[in-house]
């Protein structure tokens, strides 16, 4: 009894403290939300755990105006004193531009590149060879030292692996002894490779000194931010000039391929790097995600092989390469020995949108490029996550990724020549400062090799960024009448031309370009106009000169005329309107095509009419004025000479210009029938047209073009645009253009 | 509860057993479990009552409140602050996780007063309003969690926004006692002026291990970039004045310096561009009549002439942002939030979360050297270009300037894009002010592209049950070579699809053909479209005048040498 009372006393004791735990566990929340005891006031909201909330009532601001008076007024050192400071300060591994760069070499000349001579008995690697024609070849170069803003070495730089065939010994005493080194100021050093198995360090075997780096594999602990440049390593067989396209030729939606994720390459089974590869085998699903690896390389593999080699080799040999880089979604990019692997450019080009595992790379163009939007930065630490990431972007973004790796591929990657000139503009837009590209300018069409700060820093300005900016642009045009005859009648063709031009109610001004020996006519010789007519007198009588970027041209349109071409105020009317829907290519009349001649083994002209055709002529055609800066800047000294000494094929170089800019055809609009008889019925352009060696020159000049460009970027297209009712069974008086179909 | 029901209802068969000792002690203990019972059910019922008052008592809170932390003179510092610190290196990613959200999870300390062990506080200001406001804005934001074990990042109570205010050492101590410190792992610190006289460090000098700094006034040399979050340095004018937003355009002045502390070097070289371009240069100074205080802040002059400061900054297209002791000054934010663009000669500074913002789409950064020719660089600057900075610097303030909460988000969203780089907000996103967002246009398929013609088309007819049409749609099409496959999509649930090849007449076909030119159909249609782009708050569709045709479309040529001869024959 006594004891059964104790178990009961015991019980109930238990039950009741069991009770008001649960209550109480019922008011801790409560009492978490806000303070109610009056025990709890000095420690609610202090707690850790406990919400943060806004405190009430007056505090202090953190700076008062008269303190940051007080401080500004502590006579701090001279600003120029502070800026020469820092250039002793900040060298080495913390050099920047403003430390350890001499701008005052470049306000001279403007950003000229200098390559030493090439000494004899010094071997060089073709890569190397590459990238130095590649500057000699461009608008930067200079042959005189004095001149440069930035030194390139002719010692090959590239490979600084000491076990490497391509290694140049005694570099160190090579380059002090250059007497233009100067410490390594204003120069410019390339690197592939550097370290050697088995740490593999950024270390170049040799003192750079003040000088910047571009290089591939950098991490982002040794890259010196606004100084080095990253680049994308390379194979030796990485075309010069032209460069393959993107492998991809149409859009597919939804945008998944056979495979999600793949990778196929080493693995090392030792050392550095080796983490990520050896750990890839637990995200293969033999699938939709393959990742292979293989531990056959190097000559003593099997020494070091591990219980899952002959596995993975087996697995390895199942998949061919190729076959799953073409058909993947996403291509996984892991580090190797060094951070940069070949797969990284390879999966750009084939579409694949890459992967990154390689932490601490910094990517490359990394200053220029915004990598979120091509590529998916992964992190080597959470491996085991990424299918689940990867699977979880959405179908959009992988479509948008899918095109961005295009574009950068082409733009930036496909050619020796565009890496070598995209670190340059890099550069570049470093010493120019507040002339240099906007973020949009690099990552968006065409890219910022075809965009040049110089012409404008404007956005708005250029044939590219209309839509993105949501803007228009300027509702007028302006002709350029290209006169090469002297004015005998005021029944000439061109008088006729600039009447009915004048007369269009987008015509902002008339520029008659005078490239005629003899002297100007008098003022009262040309007929009168509503807008203005400025005559420019040509200094050189050059054909380039009409593409001059004049500054008397205040519009974004430009409508490029023969003296002898024939139109209607109607037509001009027309092809301005419609070339405000295609503001970045040349809308116009005059079409011609081009073909491959299989026989010949070179490219042709034809003039016939024909389904299609690959360019619009410059003699009746609207197009931006930016393209007058890009021919005159962009293009070569070589081919605009060979243009000017032949008076010949400026309207081609043009089109392949505008095409290699837009990747697009040129536009066709309707002409009317008169104009198609006079061109071809040969009118007053006897000098020119009539000359049998015209069309063979012009057979010629395709070939010259296409051999610079590396590439034939004219693109064929079947599409004429007419009036939305031209020649349909309607009445003429609701037709908005019919001058166009009457005769 | 139902324990307790069962036990008691075999109580009364005990209790005439029980010693009068007992029963008491059994009648107290069930009044204290009825009481609790009915306490519980108080608490339970009336949530209100119990949240008003705790709303009533949190009013009485205060800073002074906050418990004190004695803090040794042993106690650990912190290492200086590793300037190789990456994502990679210094960062511990699996606190943050794999997320569906894509969003981490932002906890904040307590607030604790520290003082040394002669008890004087390591702030002179203590707890800011700024640093109030940053903190009250982010536990409001979908970052924060209360929860200490679910936090990616952590973010001190210690308010370090001031170096001036701070003692540098046991600040540092301060830090190290957090709880979760650990090496300053995940930590931010929030910093607006770093460094103190004479050299001006541009960084925050307190020692903080690996913490993250989200600094005002970094330079090249002190910032490491991807890691460090470059911020604005807050202007107490942004919540004090309201300046309304003025349409871009040309201004009064050119060229307005607004500075009070310019070194005189600067000033030299200020008043001799004065000198050259006269009236288009506006160089004020401040009033030396005025006492000091708020209202001198808001007060600028000139030869005497008194002007209102910031509203003359909207007088301006151009406004000077000189670098002063430190690189990061308060005057931009003024700046911008006149709508005037700012000319900024601050060499190396690392400008305002320039890890997202495209400043040069809304600044001016020139070289301090060259701030001679500042004028002729910005006279060369298109008027069209002027009038976009100057809607873009308005933009920028409004949107990551003009409150400690735009500022304190904006930082952690700049973070959480590190963390989930493949959910980050794009560009566009980050640079695009509302009314080019809405204009706009970003076509999903912008590579120009031809796409081959092998894979041909595939022809989708939408039908309801003009079955004859269909048929004669479907003969038609079907003689299109590039036709790949044709699908019908039957959009009539009263009706099955007509099998195979069996062809039927309905009567009623042909009355339904007239359809279209029902005159319901065309209203019904107008109210469709009206209806649309109220919906999408603009009207997309653009008119245009072109039709596409074939290159020899009508033209006076010999047909059979047409690729497109049967075009428009019809």
């Amino acid at each position: 009894m006594q004891a059964k009372k104790r178990y009961l006393t015991l019980f109930s004791a238990g039950a009741c403290l069991i009770l008001l735990f649960c209550f109480g566990g019922i008011q801790v929340p409560l009492s978490r939300r806000g303070p109610s005891r009056r025990d709890d006031h000095s420690l609610t909201g202090y707690h850790p755990g406990a919400r943060w909330r806004r405190f009430p009532g007056s505090l202090q601001p953190f700076s008062s105006w008269e303190h940051d008076q007080s401080d500004d007024h502590n006579e701090h050192i001279s600003p120029r004193q502070k800026r020469d400071a820092n250039s002793g300060v900040y060298t080495g591994k913390r050099c920047r531009m403003d430390s350890c760069f001499d701008f005052s070499l470049c306000a001279r000349n403007g950003f000229k590149v200098y390559v030493y001579p090439q000494q004899k008995g010094e071997k060089m690697s073709e890569s190397y060879q590459n990238i130095l024609s590649s500057i000699e070849g461009s608008r930067f170069y200079t042959p005189d030292p004095g001149q440069a803003c930035l030194f390139v070495l002719s010692l090959d730089t590239l490979d600084r692996d000491q076990l490497s065939p391509q290694y140049v010994h005694n570099l160190k005493a090579k380059i002090q002894s250059l007497p233009l080194w100067n410490g390594g100021r204003n120069h410019i050093i390339f690197n592939l490779y550097s370290g050697t198995w088995p740490d593999y360090t950024e270390d170049l075997g040799f003192d750079i000194g003040l000088a910047m780096l571009a290089k591939a594999s950098i991490s982002t602990e040794n890259f010196r931010p606004k100084f080095d440049v990253s680049i994308p390593l390379f194979s030796k067989d990485h075309p010069r000039t032209g460069g393959e396209r993107g492998y991809l030729k149409h859009n597919t939606i939804p945008p998944f391929r056979k495979y999600m994720l793949v990778f196929k390459g080493k693995r090392y089974l030792t050392g550095i790097g080796s983490d990520t590869r050896n750990a890839l085998y637990h995200v293969h699903n033999s699938d939709d995600v393959v990742l292979l690896t293989t531990c056959k390389h190097g000559k003593d593999w099997q020494k070091h092989k591990d219980a899952r080699c002959d596995k993975d080799n087996t697995e390895y040999d199942k998949y061919d390469y190729r076959e799953m880089l073409y058909n993947s979604t996403f291509c996984l990019v892991p580090r190797g020995r060094r951070l940069g692997s070949f797969r990284f450019l390879e999966a750009l080009q084939a579409a694949c949108v890459p992967v990154m595992l390689s932490n601490g790379w910094e990517l490359p163009f990394s200053e220029i490029i915004d990598w979120n939007t091509a590529a998916v930065i992964g992190d080597e630490r959470l491996l085991l996550q990424i299918p689940s990431t990867v699977r979880s972007i959405h179908q959009d973004q992988i479509l948008s990724l899918r095109q961005q790796t295009q574009f950068l591929w082409e733009a930036y990657f496909n050619s020796v020549e565009k890496i070598v000139l995209t670190t340059l503009e890099i550069i570049q837009d470093r010493v120019l400062q507040h002339t240099s590209r906007s973020n949009l300018m690099w990552n968006s069409l065409p890219g910022g090799l075809f965009t040049l700060p110089q012409y404008s820093t404007y956005l708005g300005e250029f044939p590219f960024y209309y839509a993105k900016l949501g803007i228009k642009p300027y509702p007028k045009f302006t002709a350029i009448i290209h006169v090469v005859t002297p004015l005998v009648s005021q029944s000439q063709p061109v008088m006729k031309l600039l009447v009915a031009v004048a007369k269009s109610q987008h015509c902002a001004q008339v520029i008659v370009l005078w490239n005629c020996d003899k002297p100007l006519p008098a003022k009262h010789r040309w007929p009168p106009t509503s807008v203005p007519v400025i005559v420019i007198e040509g200094e050189s009588k050059l054909i380039s000169s009409r593409f001059l970027p004049y500054d008397t041209i205040p519009t974004d349109a430009v409508l490029s005329l023969d003296e002898d071409t024939v139109l209607s105020t109607t037509e001009v009317d027309f092809a301005f309107t419609v070339w405000q829907s295609f503001p970045d290519r040349i809308v116009g009349y005059p079409a011609r095509s081009h073909f491959w001649d299989s026989n010949k083994e070179r490219w042709g002209y034809t003039s016939k009419w024909t389904n299609d055709y690959s360019m619009v002529l410059t003699g009746a055609a609207i197009y931006h004025k930016y393209y007058h800066y890009l021919y005159t800047t962009y293009l070569p000294a070589s081919l605009k000479t060979m243009v000017d000494q032949m008076s010949n094929c400026e309207d081609i170089l043009m089109n392949f210009l505008v095409s290699s800019v837009s990747k697009l055809p040129p536009i066709k609009v309707t002409q009317k029938k008169q104009y198609k008889e006079t061109m071809m019925g040969q009118s007053s352009r006897a000098s020119r047209w009539a000359d049998p060696d015209h069309f063979a020159q012009r057979q010629t000049c395709m070939n010259k073009f296409a051999s610079w460009f590396g590439t034939m970027p004219l693109v064929h297209s079947q599409m004429r645009l007419d009036p939305v009712l031209f020649k349909d069974q309607v009445s003429i008086l609701r037709k908005k253009y019919r001058d166009i179909e009457r005769l | 509860m139902y324990a307790t029901g069962k036990y008691s209802s075999r109580g009364p068969a005990l209790i005439p057993r029980m010693k009068t000792k007992h029963r008491i002690y059994y009648i107290t203990l069930f009044s204290v479990v009825l009481l609790g019972l009915i306490a519980t059910g108080m608490f339970q019922f009336w949530p209100h009552s119990i949240e008003s008052a705790a709303d009533w008592s949190l009013d009485k809170r205060s800073v002074h409140d906050a418990p004190l932390v004695r803090l040794p003179v042993s106690s650990p510092i912190p290492e200086r602050g590793d300037l190789g610190c990456r994502m990679h290196t210094c960062f511990d990613v699996y606190r943050c996780g794999y997320n569906p959200k894509n969003r981490i999870k932002v906890y904040i300390y307590p607030l604790q007063k520290f003082v040394d062990e002669l008890g004087v506080p390591i702030s002179s200001t203590g707890l800011s309003r700024e640093y109030n406001d940053l903190l009250s804005a982010i536990s409001d934001s979908d970052f924060y969690t209360d929860d200490v074990t679910r936090a990616c990042l952590f973010i001190p109570s210690i308010d370090v926004l001031n170096q001036n205010s701070l003692r540098i050492r046991e600040t540092a101590q301060a830090l190290a006692m957090l709880p979760r410190w650990d090496k300053g792992m995940n930590h931010l610190l929030f910093n607006m002026l770093p460094g103190g006289p004479p050299d001006y460090n541009t960084a925050l000098d307190v020692p903080r291990d690996r913490a993250l700094l989200a600094g005002g006034g970094f330079s090249t040399w002190t910032y490491r970039q991807g890691y460090d979050v470059s911020i604005p340095v807050y202007s107490p004018l942004s919540a004090d004045v309201e300046l309304p937003e003025r349409q871009p355009g040309p201004r009064r002045y050119f060229i307005l310096s607004s500075q009070t502390a310019i070194h005189r070097e600067y000033r030299a070289e200020l008043e001799r561009l004065k000198e050259e371009n006269g009236e288009a240069l506006l160089l004020l100074d401040k009033c030396s009549n005025l006492s000091q205080g708020a209202a001198a802040a808001r007060k600028r002059c000139y030869k005497g002439q008194v002007y209102d400061y910031p509203q003359i900054l909207q007088e301006s297209s151009f406004c000077v942002v000189l670098r002063g002791a430190r690189l990061g000054q308060a005057a931009l934010s003024d700046v911008l939030q006149a709508g005037c663009v700012p000319v900024i000669l601050a060499d190396s500074y690392i400008l305002p979360f320039s890890e997202v913002l495209d400043w040069k789409r809304a600044s001016v950064v020139i070289p301090e050297e060259k701030l001679s020719e500042m004028y002729t660089i910005l006279k060369s600057i298109p008027h069209r270009q002027v009038e976009e900075m100057q809607r873009q610097a308005r933009w920028f303030w409004e949107a990551y300037f003009s409150s400690m909460k735009a500022i304190g988000v904006t930082t952690l969203q700049i973070i959480n894009d590190r963390i989930y780089p493949y959910a980050a907000r794009t560009y566009e996103q980050w640079n695009n002010p509302p009314v080019v967002k809405w204009s706009s246009v970003n076509s999903p398929l912008f590579l120009p592209l031809i796409p081959p013609r092998a894979p041909g088309f595939t022809a989708v007819v939408l039908t309801y049950d003009r079955v004859e049409s269909l048929f004669r749609v479907i003969t038609e099409i079907s003689k299109v070579p590039s036709l790949a496959k044709l699908l019908v999509v039957w959009n009539n649930q009263n009706k099955s699809p007509p099998e195979g090849e069996k062809k039927f007449k309905c009567p009623e076909c042909t009355a339904i053909d007239g359809l279209s030119l029902d005159q319901t159909h065309m209203v019904e249609r107008s109210e469709c479209i009206n209806k649309f782009a109220s919906v999408f708050g603009t009207m997309p569709l653009k008119v245009v005048e072109h039709r596409a045709d074939p290159v020899l479309y009508k033209d006076d040529f010999p047909e059979k040498l047409k690729s497109f001869p049967n075009i428009g024959s019809l």
